[in-house]
């Protein structure tokens, strides 16, 4: 049952929590963006603080509202908790001793953490399934990833303020959460209707001795969501998959390609985007050497590289590759579409390129 | 957990040099137990970790059931396959596998098998073919055709001679440009199809090489009214993982390393031969 929590109580949750054991994450302002970092107190978080967002442009502006998540996500969420930018794998030791000589290899996996954090949107708790399905349900377990999602604790914010560039209802992956939380908040003026959804969220919510809802929250909750569903953008409904890869000679991927900068800020930002590249880097003295990856991107040209030739040369291939890949391939590969409606490839884009108008540029609107 | 990034100890066992830019390494996994629960397939791949360097996708040539060793032919292509030629007997380097899906043998038990190579690209069907030579009565005939670019390029000479010998199979060998003394064709093995004597209707061809080769001996079988589930092809792409994690070998939807790297074409057609796929 829904309870609620006023806002000045926000700090007893994160009390709660860090008693538990849990590294608290949350969104902050940092550098004129609103970034996921340490979080110890409910002060840290933004006030006042709202987005504007448009192709190619993130600004923060101040007003008067004591509330702390009226924005839209800004350029990263909880990827980086789970997916590491870069992480060693391995390290090894070169022995030797008489005639032989002895390579000992030795994991880097981390140990299990356990991290909570506080106000993730919906859109990033898609993404966030879409990276299991990559990294843990597929055939190979990824233990690096393992290790750190299975001590996450999701606290979700149902997005009130969506940006200009977000398309999660078209979607269907926002803006409110629909599962895969612990807990789920919905902000309103002087505080928040507050939902477990897992059995660790229910204990501390028991812990928090709150009140439940009135019917009066949920309804300022309810109406919050209906102005909050209608998003400026949308992807087409079509069967994407099939028209896109239908699509691969359509003259707007060179058209594209004349304003694409090639720069990977896209695949940076976005939340699904797997692709890393592993790198060999040895000690000075040649005793050891450690395996690192790194997020890679596949508009930089080593991506495609085979021995004596590339197969992605050129900006029109690579745009089309990751266009491909995020609306089509994923279906195949993961039983829905790779994008999440985040809009962050389109605030992000330094040419603002905007992937909603490209897709329907080369599959049509809507039927 | 199983990890599976993590290379294991391997000791070279013998550095055979085929060319002066091929060489074979005969391995063995240090751990006594784990090498005997060492199996794969041909047409699997192996990652090599050469000390301080990095690690490459090779396939494995030997034959399954040699339980001493396994084998990689390599050619020095790179940074990573240059420090590994350098390799001999007693030195030991890193590897973990096998990753991938090998050829469809048990489906092709019974029928006629056609190898269809080129380039250089031969290792992955020279398993198939030492796997079908050693079990030679469970399949129908064997044609193994090869295009190299020099007859100076053709490795295991001495064996395509031998194969040639064995009963209910053909060996079609073609140079784009031959040396003195080569007494197969000159040209291209692709434009020789026709002369490849083999049951149409009950077949497997397993193909390998530069993909605008396979592109050309796809269209040439199809002619031939080879079904196009019958045919099966060894792709190549950037692999740094081996495991469908870090995204460098997407063909379409399809991970190279762990859908394949061997597919049915109807599994591919859909991306075979578009540039930038």
């Amino acid at each position: 049952m829904a309870c609620y929590l006023p806002r000045t109580q926000l700090q007893s949750l994160l009390d709660i929590l860090q008693q538990q054991g849990y590294d608290c994450i949350g969104p902050q302002v940092r550098d004129g963006a609103i970034v996921y970092e340490s979080l110890n107190a409910a002060s840290q978080l933004p006030t006042g603080v709202q987005d504007q967002q448009s192709p190619g442009q993130y600004r923060l502006i101040e007003n008067d509202s004591l509330r702390h998540f009226s924005w839209a996500n800004g350029p990263q969420a909880i990827k980086p908790q789970v997916f590491a930018p870069r992480e060693t794998l391995w390290r090894v030791q070169q022995d030797s001793h008489e005639q032989t000589c002895q390579l000992k290899f030795e994991t880097a996996a981390p140990a299990s953490v356990m991290i909570a954090v506080l106000g993730v949107r919906a859109c990033d708790i898609a993404a966030l399934r879409l990276q299991d399905q990559h990294f843990l349900e597929s055939e190979y377990c990824d233990p690096y990833y393992a290790a750190r999602r299975e001590g996450l604790f999701l606290i979700a914010v149902n997005c009130s303020h969506p940006a200009a560039t977000c398309f999660c209802h078209s979607t269907g992956d926002g803006p409110n959460a629909s599962g895969n939380f612990d807990l789920c908040l919905d902000e309103l003026d002087e505080g928040f209707v507050i939902e477990a959804g897992s059995d660790a969220g229910q204990a501390l919510l028991n812990q928090l001795e709150l009140k439940v809802a009135t019917q009066e929250h949920v309804q300022q909750a309810a109406q919050q969501y209906q102005l909050a569903i209608q998003q400026q953008r949308r992807l087409p409904k079509k069967n994407l998959r099939n028209i896109l890869f239908e699509q691969l000679e359509h003259p707007r991927w060179d058209e594209i390609a004349q304003r694409c900068l090639s720069c990977g800020n896209c695949t940076a930002v976005c939340p699904t985007c797997f692709c890393h590249s592993e790198q060999e880097l040895p000690s000075l003295d040649g005793s050891h050497s450690e395996h690192v990856r790194q997020w890679d991107s596949c508009f930089t040209l080593g991506h495609s590289y085979i021995h004596g030739m590339t197969i992605r040369e050129d900006t029109r291939l690579r745009y089309r590759q990751w266009l491909t890949h995020k609306l089509a391939g994923w279906h195949d590969q993961y039983g829905r579409s790779g994008c999440v409606g985040c809009g962050r490839c389109i605030s992000w884009c330094p040419v603002g390129i905007d992937l909603t108008e490209e897709v329907t540029a080369i599959c049509g609107e809507s039927d | 957990m199983l990890n599976h990034y993590v290379p294991q100890q391997a000791e070279v066992i013998e550095r055979i040099e085929e060319t002066p830019s091929i060489f074979t390494l005969r391995l063995h996994f240090c751990d006594p137990k784990l090498h005997q629960q060492f199996s794969f397939q041909p047409g699997q791949f192996n990652m090599l970790y050469i000390y301080g360097v990095g690690e490459v996708p090779i396939s494995i040539v030997s034959d399954p059931q040699d339980e001493h060793s396994y084998d990689h032919t390599i050619r020095i292509v790179g940074r990573v396959t240059q420090a590994l030629s350098q390799l001999s007997a007693g030195d030991v380097i890193g590897v973990r596998g096998p990753f991938g899906r090998g050829w469809p043998i048990e489906q092709t038990r019974g029928k006629d098998i056609v190898v269809v190579t080129g380039g250089l690209g031969c290792a992955p069907v020279v398993s198939v073919i030492h796997y079908v030579m050693r079990r030679r009565d469970q399949f129908g005939r064997l044609v193994i055709m090869q295009s190299v670019k020099h007859s100076d390029d053709l490795i295991w000479r001495k064996q395509y001679e031998e194969w040639q010998q064995v009963e209910d199979t053909q060996v079609i060998l073609a140079a784009d440009r031959a040396g003195a003394g080569w007494p197969w064709a000159t040209g291209r093995v692709t434009d020789l199809l026709g002369e490849a004597r083999f049951d149409v209707n009950h077949c497997s061809v397993m193909m390998c090489g530069p993909e605008g080769m396979m592109q050309v001996a796809v269209n040439g079988l199809m002619n031939m009214n080879v079904d196009e589930s019958n045919l099966w092809l060894s792709m190549e792409r950037n692999m740094q993982c081996a495991v469908g994690h870090c995204g460098h070998c997407q063909h379409g939807p399809n991970f190279v390393c762990k859908d394949g790297p061997i597919f049915n074409y109807s599994e591919i057609k859909e991306w075979f031969g578009v540039r930038g796929f």
